[in-house]
């Protein structure tokens, strides 16, 4: 799956890849894969939290439900978005779409991309624990299929609480992790300049979780992502898109619950004492 | 981000010789007060220090002596140990000393008992333990407590104490978030009641999991509960947090917790909850 005239990259080289402010963001995927794509805002309760894109999208006839952790693409769209760092009311959006694509017997299609959940006081005043804990919570039982593509940064809790899914996708040069690596380093060896070798140790790179289990896809990238490659990488997520949905669809729902909630429940292995 | 919260204690910790009921001799230095403390006397008052009310952090054996009544405790019989999916050096090792100093197989336990004649599944977390962070092991022993209570359709209490998700165990920590939640959906749809207690320090991917999921949330007074650690907070915000940010009071202020009880009212007020929250036969 990887490319094999390159020189097999770092964890940590790909933590930068991932991180680059010139990598694609959620809604250049969005608006190059699905026919059409309306945006629409705010959670009903408090405001609309930008670093969240929710809206109605389609494909060839079939509508999905997307939700999308956003970067900005230039300093002006980051102020505006907190450079992707979802405040509560974005994951409360978040779950009022959830519910509506249920409503509708809609697929959800989630694009993953944030450095965590943002850590501010007005977060913590309106229960950013809380708010990531029931997206988590609709999420595992929403009555609807879901995949999750990581296409960038899926850092920390902030990224979980839209990515449990039936299925989950993840760029090559994407990362997904408990932490980031001068989070973890900082934690553990009470020292954050040790983030490369944290990003070494923690197994975030799009091959150690397919090999963990925790993603099902690995979609090819270069390291430099021109227009043609960009066209191939969105044509491919696209193709997955419309046949994972369409395999999930056929479980029927019961059944789809089911094996959504056995991956879920045989995460980690343990060994019996 | 989660644990700078706890480092920060642990550094005061350090200055201040003993923040949780470890005894030092006979003696404890009390972190609200700063007093030494004769041990049996804050044992006999609930762990709580005579002098200024301070409530000192428990022992899982504690807790339970506190809140389930004597003899009916039955812990659960299932005994894991974690795979090291991340193949850290030392972190056997370090699991292994902790057992030792601590008598705990992990930072929960999990079981049933009675809660003045109520039958309940119990978890209670240990800050003593990795500081209550959850990694498989804790993810999987909550994950069957919950299924338990749905089995025998018996109410859920939790305890929670935690720094967050376990970073030695890296994205499978993560996981245990969904895990548990996942749980949590069943129990919800089994319509049984979930009271969530959270102690001092619920913080990360606790507070972000099942802590905050209760049908009724409980946290005991001055508790510090949030989402992100005030460090980071403070890093990325650059200023200094208001009084009392953070704390149980802020907490039931902003909506986020159903009530704040006293350690001596705790008990009685779980079991009237659970008997007010009986459904009609």
């Amino acid at each position: 799956m990887s490319n094999n005239n390159e020189v097999k990259m770092t964890a940590w080289e790909k933590v930068e890849l991932a991180r680059n402010p010139k990598r694609k963001t959620s809604l250049d995927y969005v608006e190059k894969i699905f026919d059409e794509f309306i945006e629409l805002h705010g959670d009903r309760n408090f405001k609309d939290d930008k670093a969240i894109v929710c809206g109605l999208a389609s494909i060839d006839g079939q509508s999905y439900t997307v939700i999308a952790e956003q970067k900005g693409r230039t300093t002006k769209e980051n102020i505006e978005r907190n450079f992707g760092m979802p405040n509560p009311e974005s994951y409360r959006k978040a779950v009022r779409f959830m519910k509506q694509a249920e409503k509708f017997n809609r697929p959800i299609i989630t694009f993953v991309d944030t450095k965590g959940a943002y850590p501010g006081i007005g977060a913590e005043e309106r229960g950013q624990g809380e708010a990531i804990a029931k997206s988590i919570f609709e999420m595992a039982r929403v009555r609807v299929p879901t995949v999750a593509i990581v296409v960038g940064e899926g850092s920390s809790g902030g990224a979980l609480a839209i990515s449990v899914a039936d299925k989950i996708i993840m760029l090559e040069n994407a990362i997904y992790s408990i932490l980031s690596p001068e989070g973890y380093s900082s934690i553990l060896w009470k020292d954050s300049s040790r983030s490369k070798e944290a990003a070494e140790k923690m197994k975030l790179t799009a091959e150690d979780l397919y090999e963990f289990k925790v993603i099902d896809k690995i979609i090819a990238e270069p390291k430099e992502v021109d227009n043609f490659a960009f066209e191939k990488i969105t044509e491919e997520i696209k193709n997955e898109i419309m046949n994972t949905i369409s395999e999930l669809k056929k479980k029927g729902t019961e059944k789809l619950l089911e094996e959504r909630y056995s991956k879920y429940r045989n995460m980690g292995e343990f060994i019996r004492l | 981000m989660l644990v700078d919260q706890i480092k920060k204690r642990k550094e005061s910790a350090k200055k201040n010789t003993a923040n949780i009921d470890i005894p030092i001799g006979k003696w404890l230095k009390c972190d609200g007060c700063k007093e030494i403390v004769y041990k049996d006397d804050v044992r006999s008052n609930l762990n709580i220090c005579p002098n200024c009310g301070h409530y000192f952090r428990m022992h899982i054996g504690r807790r339970l002596e506190l809140i389930i009544d004597e003899g009916t405790y039955a812990r659960f019989d299932f005994n894991i140990d974690t795979t090291n999916p991340l193949e850290l050096e030392d972190y056997k090792k370090k699991l292994n000393a902790l057992r030792e100093k601590t008598g705990l197989e992990e930072a929960v336990s999990a079981g049933t008992g009675k809660i003045n004649g109520e039958q309940v599944v119990i978890c209670v977390m240990d800050s003593g333990f990795l500081m209550g962070s959850m990694g498989i092991v804790v993810g999987e022993k909550i994950t069957y407590a919950i299924e338990k209570a749905i089995e025998m359709k018996l109410p859920f209490v939790m305890f929670s104490v935690s720094g967050g998700a376990r970073m030695q165990e890296g994205i499978m920590s993560l996981m245990q978030m969904a895990k548990t939640v996942s749980a949590l959906t069943k129990l919800d749809e089994a319509g049984l009641l979930y009271i969530s207690v959270l102690t001092d320090p619920t913080y990360g991917g606790v507070t972000a999991s099942f802590a905050s999921l209760g049908d009724i949330i409980i946290a005991e007074p001055k508790a510090m509960i949030g989402f992100a650690g005030q460090r980071v907070i403070e890093q990325t915000i650059g200023e200094s947090l208001p009084e009392g940010f953070q704390t149980a009071e802020f907490l039931l202020e902003h909506g986020f917790i159903d009530k704040i009880v006293e350690r001596r009212e705790l008990k009685d007020t779980l079991s009237k909850l659970i008997k007010l929250n009986k459904k009609e036969e």
